[in-house]
């Protein structure tokens, strides 16, 4: 493999840098404008002498074989720069787990119990990472979800006594649409505080607790909560 | 003097133009007035504060207002075969340009941008696509179409306009100029390369014989401001936004010159030109790679997140501010600056406002680039520790990406992006948008060389604290107020004021909505969708006009 020989030392197995101080070719203007080897053969064959590129010495047609492999490794650059080749799965469980349960006692057991609601939630989600964004946000927020995240309700009162009460459907600051028991929808007109609406939402105490927690926090809940297998 | 030669051959244009009754042009003159019966240029006027002096739409009769008429938009060269107006299908001219195959044809076009109103006439984009439409009842003049080589389409902002003539930019690259009233194409001109990755979506500014262009780019390429001349299109200087050689100016702020010339630093949105000084003031992309230090090396990358001042003859920057030193999130401070004259502890001074995407609010002086004012404005930001000595928020290196997560707010998208604001000088309020989200941001590359472009991270969102219509006062850059929106996500594509006392916006519930400039109630709405530009105003045949698009659809309404 030419480039093996020629140029991984300098510019890295993956062409996006090496230890003896080649540039990383993937993000070179001159290599993704490259059409044919027209501008990266020179330099292969001594252009850049002066700035500690050195003459590699190839013919034209080995020189040309090396540029149209690292234009093949261009095209291979993922949406908005992003490095090509696979992801490594990463280890995200550095937490302690025993914190995270002592966090869990006192800030989550008010409305969830290991033993029952969330027990065998980490089987649920296997994957750590799902599992942790799954916490904080209080549900998985797609068709995967184990529990469905309880709809918020809101009361309408048109008239001291009168209020109708249902699943909220929509709501601006000029309309309020609610279903009721009987699966019929209603909407209201709003202006300002007429008429009262009050809006009861079991994901608030989610979205709440986002602004407390310490990644720290975050790690040990997580740790923890893998183990509720 | 080869350019005030160009200037008044153009000026001579200019006047014959003027007696054809519809699609004149705009004289450079006229783009120094405060934005008043039409709206020749991206931001209104030069002074980026989108406020209007019309007053016929006011607090009182806002209750009024209700639709002239809609324009609905299909890009593509095969598109609407008539003009639009029911009953009487008539052809409109399509105008075919560009250097691409043809085959490529973006059909999920959306109004993002500005909306030039000039004499009569509306000139809108999309990526690839322009129209004139007639502003009494917005039936199509002509339909410009560009076959694009590629690039990344995610919106346009609008045209540029001197005198007869229009500039847009295309995703592929090219600065493309017009006959206002023909939709011809006089000439383009590459002005990047789409295969080192750059694309373009700003509106073009002019500024006297300047046309400005900006750019972006997503994988690892110096961000550039260049100004061409309106009648031949030669570039007149080119600027970069990051050091190039060894040397230049914050070169000593990046690890190797090498860094620093894939460093990023785009230049993305329309910025603000002050005529006495002949500054043009405008803020700056991320650095790359955007969510790894690497080879970027520890310090501030100069002069990525900033906001910068270059004479506009020159190209030369006179000074500089940093709204995200060494950034880590992504948080492009390519926000439109905002220019007004107003007291100051004391003294009258004349000032650059921002509301960066990072969550912070800045006032400086606009002359020296003076540190005023330094505020946090989203409630929840949190990715930074204090200040810096100059005044710029400082990065707290525990919310960087790491392999664990760490939750952060805002999230990349930012507290507000790429949507306009508006400051009214009746208020002194600079109103903006206030998204507060929280994401988790893993490290996927821990690869010390660093990642490449938006690379390296997962970002993973897992919801919102509060999104709002906040007017931050410049003295201390607190909120006066802020007016929640029923919506975790953004309000709208922006906002305009105007002396008659209100803020249009979208609300992000589905209506176009105004609201009072003094505590943010909302005073009228219409329930015309998600609102994808910032609203705009103008006035003909003695009516206020108040337009804005909701994806393909343009909207006008007056007062009936
Ligand atoms: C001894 C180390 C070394 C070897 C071996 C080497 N290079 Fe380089 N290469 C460099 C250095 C250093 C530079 C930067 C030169 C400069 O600054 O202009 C460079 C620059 C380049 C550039 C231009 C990058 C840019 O954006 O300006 C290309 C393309 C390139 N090398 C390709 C190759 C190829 C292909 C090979 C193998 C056939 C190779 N190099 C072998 C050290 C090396
Ligand atoms: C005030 C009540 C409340 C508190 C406190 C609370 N949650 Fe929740 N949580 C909910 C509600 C409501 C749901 C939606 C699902 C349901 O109705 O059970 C939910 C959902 C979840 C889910 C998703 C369950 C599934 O099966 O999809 C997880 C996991 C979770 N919470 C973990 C936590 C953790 C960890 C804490 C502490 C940091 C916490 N919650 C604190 C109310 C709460």
């Amino acid at each position: 493999m030419l480039y093996g020989i020629n140029c991984q030392a300098c510019h890295g197995s993956d062409l996006r840098g090496g230890d003896m101080g080649g540039p990383n070719l993937l993000r070179s203007q001159v290599a993704l404008t490259d059409q044919h080897g027209e501008l990266i053969i020179p330099i292969i064959q001594g252009s850049r002498k002066a700035q500690g590129m050195p003459n590699i010495g190839l013919n034209d047609e080995d020189a040309g074989a090396v540029a149209a492999y690292v234009r093949s490794v261009i095209g291979t650059i993922g949406s908005q720069g992003t490095p090509p080749g696979q992801k490594k799965a990463l280890n995200i469980l550095v937490g302690d787990a025993s914190r995270g349960q002592v966090y869990f006692a006192a800030h989550c057991a008010s409305c969830h119990s290991a033993t029952g609601d969330l027990k065998g939630i980490a089987s649920a989600y296997p994957e750590p990472t799902e599992l942790q964004a799954l916490w904080l946000r209080g549900g998985a927020g797609n068709a995967q979800q184990r529990t469905t995240a309880r709809k918020a309700t809101v009361d309408v009162t048109t008239a001291p006594g009168k209020k109708v009460s249902g699943e909220l459907i929509h709501i601006d600051d000029f309309l309020v649409t609610l279903k009721q028991s009987d699966e019929t929808e209603r909407t209201f007109l709003r202006k300002g505080a007429v008429p009262l609406v009050v809006v009861h939402d079991p994901m608030q105490a989610h979205r709440d607790m986002l602004p407390h927690y310490t990644d720290h926090d975050i790690h040990d809940l997580t740790a923890y909560l893998v183990t509720l297998k | 003097m080869k350019l005030i030669h160009a200037l008044s051959i153009a000026s001579l244009v200019f006047s014959s133009a003027l007696s054809i009754a519809q699609g004149g042009g705009v004289s450079p003159e006229e783009l120094l007035k405060p934005l008043s019966k039409q709206w020749p240029t991206y931001n209104g006027d030069y002074t980026g504060k989108r406020y209007s002096s019309l007053a016929q739409v006011n607090r009182q009769t806002v209750k009024n207002l209700s639709l002239a008429w809609l324009s609905q938009l299909t890009p593509g060269a095969d598109s609407a075969p008539s003009d639009g107006r029911p009953g009487r299908p008539a052809p409109v001219p399509l105008i075919v340009g560009g250097e691409g195959p043809g085959n490529i044809n973006i059909r999920a076009g959306s109004i993002k941008g500005s909306v030039l109103a000039v004499d009569g006439t509306l000139y809108v984009t999309m990526p690839d696509n322009a129209w004139a439409l007639d502003a009494r009842d917005g039936h199509q003049l002509w339909h410009y179409f560009w076959k694009t080589k590629g690039g990344t389409h995610i919106g346009n902002r609008g045209f540029g306009m001197w005198n007869g003539y229009l500039f847009m930019e295309t995703p592929d690259d090219y600065l493309v100029s017009l006959d206002a009233r023909t939709g011809k194409e006089r000439w383009h001109k590459m002005i990047a390369n789409v295969e080192e990755g750059y694309f373009a979506t700003p509106a073009p500014i002019v500024i006297g014989n300047h046309v400005l262009v900006g750019v972006g780019n997503d994988i690892d390429s110096p961000g550039f401001l260049q100004s061409f001349d309106p009648e031949t299109g030669e570039l007149q200087w080119k600027f970069y936004t990051v050091p190039m050689q060894k040397g230049d100016p914050g070169a000593d702020t990046w690890a190797s010159i090498d860094a620093a010339r894939h460093g990023g630093a785009q230049t993305w949105i329309t910025g603000a030109y002050d005529p006495e000084t002949k500054l043009y003031i405008f803020g700056t992309g991320n650095p790359t790679p955007a969510y790894t230090t690497g080879l970027r090396g520890d310090l501030d990358n100069l002069f990525t997140c900033s906001l910068i001042a270059v004479n506009v003859d020159t190209g030369k920057m006179a000074w500089y501010f940093q709204t995200s030193p060494h950034d880590m999130h992504d948080y492009d401070s390519a926000q439109t600056p905002v220019l007004f004259d107003g007291m100051f502890k004391g003294k009258m001074r004349k000032m650059v406002a921002t509301a960066a995407r990072n969550g912070y609010y800045f006032t400086l002086d606009r002359v020296t680039g003076e540190h005023l004012v330094t505020s946090k404005y989203g409630l929840d930001t949190n990715w930074a520790n204090g200040l810096t000595p100059a005044g710029g928020p400082k990065r707290d290196p525990g919310k960087d990406a790491t392999i664990p997560g760490s939750l952060f707010s805002p999230n990349s998208s930012g507290t507000i992006n790429w949507q306009p604001v508006a400051f009214s000088p009746v208020t002194g309020l600079l109103y903006t948008y206030e998204v507060n989200s929280f994401s988790l941001l893993y490290l996927t590359d821990p690869d010390p060389r660093g990642s490449m472009g938006l690379g390296g991270k997962e970002e993973v969102h897992v919801g919102n604290t509060g999104s709002y219509l906040t007017a931050i006062d410049y003295r201390t850059g607190e909120a006066r107020w802020r007016h929640r929106f029923y919506s975790d996500g953004i309000g709208g594509g922006g906002l305009l004021a105007t002396s008659g006392g209100l803020i249009f916006s979208g609300d992000g519930a589905g209506s176009l909505v105004a609201f009072n400039a003094t505590d943010g109630k909302p005073l009228w709405n219409t329930r015309i969708g998600q609102i994808t530009n910032a609203p705009q105003t103008f006035e003909l045949d003695g009516h206020q006009y108040v337009i804005c698009a909701s994806g393909d659809t343009l909207w006008s309404f007056i007062l009936h």
